[in-house]
């Protein structure tokens, strides 16, 4: 018999692979987002207390089972009250198959990421119901107070139950657009796991729920390249993650990661996807993952294949000609052999003024180094005092001081 | 199904040089939204068209004192430059549906609002 330590080191597994799935399951029966939630936690603790006799081959059965049970009880209990409540609109009969079914977490993705949502309540909805985070534990990721993140979600669940969104995927016409705003909601997600302020445990926790997100909607989705493209952007931040911070902390820069503390594994698969998702599309996740892949292919900063790092970032200015796009543009033309730093130089300077820009301690700090380069050093003095006002990270600033003091 | 109710916000200038053909034009393509819908298996339950805001009479009822009768004012409640200018009940499938039959729907601005089932507790208010 498994002890209590294995007991709840399964079902917090269990917890991280299958809440989604589910919850998902139970929602198309109760076609109520509560209800649903309520019963698979509640799936999850009679887990803790069950288990203790035997852990079961597939757990994700189990609870998923165990919870549509409990659903039904209390359906039945509630039938009078329930009558008067609006319910999902599901395409699939409830009664049709009892298991979960492959397609249902992405169902309910698609719904937390309906367009009638705002961006804040579509990332809220995410993170509860398809990354099983509490509202503690989002309010401590989004940097939000528990109670704004809870009245955020009850707003969104009655907009949802209330206007009639429904519980399905999108028509094949509206999916390109539909699966855009989903992928954009994991990369968030991600990415406020990956920030480096905050509560560490519960930021680990997300990022590596958002991956196994992006994983399912590969599963699912195999030949959509956005897809794939933002699950490799993932897998190479998830490699780099071991090297990112150094001993006391801070954030070390790309260019002084030690590449050999990379996850290699994580950086083939991330390769591999990448690829698949070259061959088949060209969209913004998929040429991320492409610029992201020459970076981690590259056996040394200095002998990053800047050519063609350029070359992506014009591809991705025409799919997402955005301010951000056009700086990372320059700043990688200006690494290549034999660069025209004059022409960089004017590239950076028709991006001044841009307000995306104006908090953005990159562009002085890029064009300080163009600067430095052409021997304007008066010039680039100033440019690093711009910089030096814009960043609050430690290292950042240390990295900009050396630079500005010279070689 | 579900109800929803399409508000349709357009420049009330379009009234100021009105000609046959314009209306006609206008009239044609409300038409074919009506078969769109009907088409898509949903179906309008209502829909008008309201004359321009300079018609309108708003009521003001001051609910804290009951007793005061409301203040009459001449035009719209809210003065916009873009003013409901006519409304539709359609019952579709959910929202998604909606969204689709909206995009075809001959309007400048529209609005679009599940109605509430006031036969029931209302509790999605």
């Amino acid at each position: 018999m498994p002890d209590a330590r294995d007991v709840a080191r399964a079902v917090e597994e269990a917890h991280r692979s299958h809440w989604a799935t589910v919850l998902a399951a139970t929602v198309r029966l109760t076609r109520d987002l509560d209800l649903a939630e309520d019963c698979a936690q509640d799936a999850f603790v009679r887990a803790l207390q069950t288990w203790a006799t035997g852990i079961p081959d597939s757990t994700g059965g189990w609870l998923a089972t165990v919870a549509r049970r409990l659903a039904l009880d209390r359906m039945r209990r509630e039938a009078t009250l329930r009558r008067k409540l609006p319910l999902l609109a599901v395409e699939v009969a409830p009664a049709a198959g009892p298991d979960p079914r492959p397609a249902d977490p992405l169902r309910l993705v698609f719904t937390c990421c309906h367009p009638s949502l705002g961006r804040d309540a579509q990332l809220a909805l995410t993170l509860r119901l398809m990354c099983g985070l509490t509202t503690a534990e989002i309010g401590r990721v989004l940097l939000a107070k528990e109670t704004a993140v809870a009245a955020r979600i009850t707003r969104a669940k009655q907009k949802i139950a209330g206007a009639g969104v429904p519980f399905r995927l999108p028509p094949d016409d509206a999916l390109p657009a539909r699966l855009d705003t989903v992928l954009t909601v994991v990369h968030l997600a991600y990415t406020a796991g990956h920030s480096a302020s905050g509560d560490r445990l519960v930021r680990e926790d997300l990022t590596s729920r958002a991956v196994g997100l992006a994983r399912l909607l590969v599963a699912q989705l195999p030949d959509e390249p956005e897809a794939l493209g933002l699950l490799a952007l993932l897998l190479f931040a998830e490699a780099r993650a071991g090297s990112r911070l150094d001993p006391g902390g801070d954030l070390v820069l790309l260019a002084d990661q030690d590449r050999s503390r990379w996850d290699s594994a994580l950086v083939h698969e991330g390769l591999a996807l990448a690829t698949r998702a070259l061959a088949a599309g060209d969209g913004r996740f998929t040429l991320q993952a492409a610029i992201a892949g020459l970076h981690m292919s590259s056996p040394a900063w200095e002998a990053t294949d800047w050519p063609q790092v350029v070359r992506m970032y014009d591809a991705l200015l025409l799919r997402w000609p955005s301010p951000v796009v056009a700086l990372n543009r320059a700043a990688a033309a200006s690494l290549v052999p034999g660069a025209d730093l004059e022409a960089v130089l004017r590239d950076l300077d028709a991006l001044e003024g841009e307000p995306t820009l104006a908090a953005y301690s990159y562009l002085p700090a890029t064009r300080a180094d163009v600067l430095t380069r052409l021997g304007r050093e008066a010039q680039a003095r100033q440019a690093y005092e711009d910089a030096l006002a814009l960043t609050d990270s430690e290292a950042e600033r240390r990295f900009l001081l050396g630079r500005r003091s010279g070689p | 199904m579900a109800e929803y109710m399409f508000l349709l916000f357009d420049d009330e200038s379009w009234f100021d040089d009105l000609t046959p053909e314009s209306w006609e034009s206008a009239m044609k393509l409300h038409g074919e939204f009506a078969r769109a819908v009907e088409a898509a298996g949903a179906r309008i339950l209502d829909g008008r068209a309201l004359q321009r805001t300079t018609t309108a009479t708003t009521l003001r009822r001051d609910w804290d004192n009951p007793s005061t009768p409301p203040v009459v004012s001449d035009g719209p409640f809210i003065e916009t430059k873009e003013a409901l200018g006519g409304y539709y009940v359609i019952e579709a499938r959910d929202l998604d549906q909606a969204l689709e039959l909206g995009a075809l729907c001959p309007t400048g601005n529209l609005e679009i609002r599940p109605v509430l089932d006031t036969s029931g507790s209302g509790t999605t208010g």
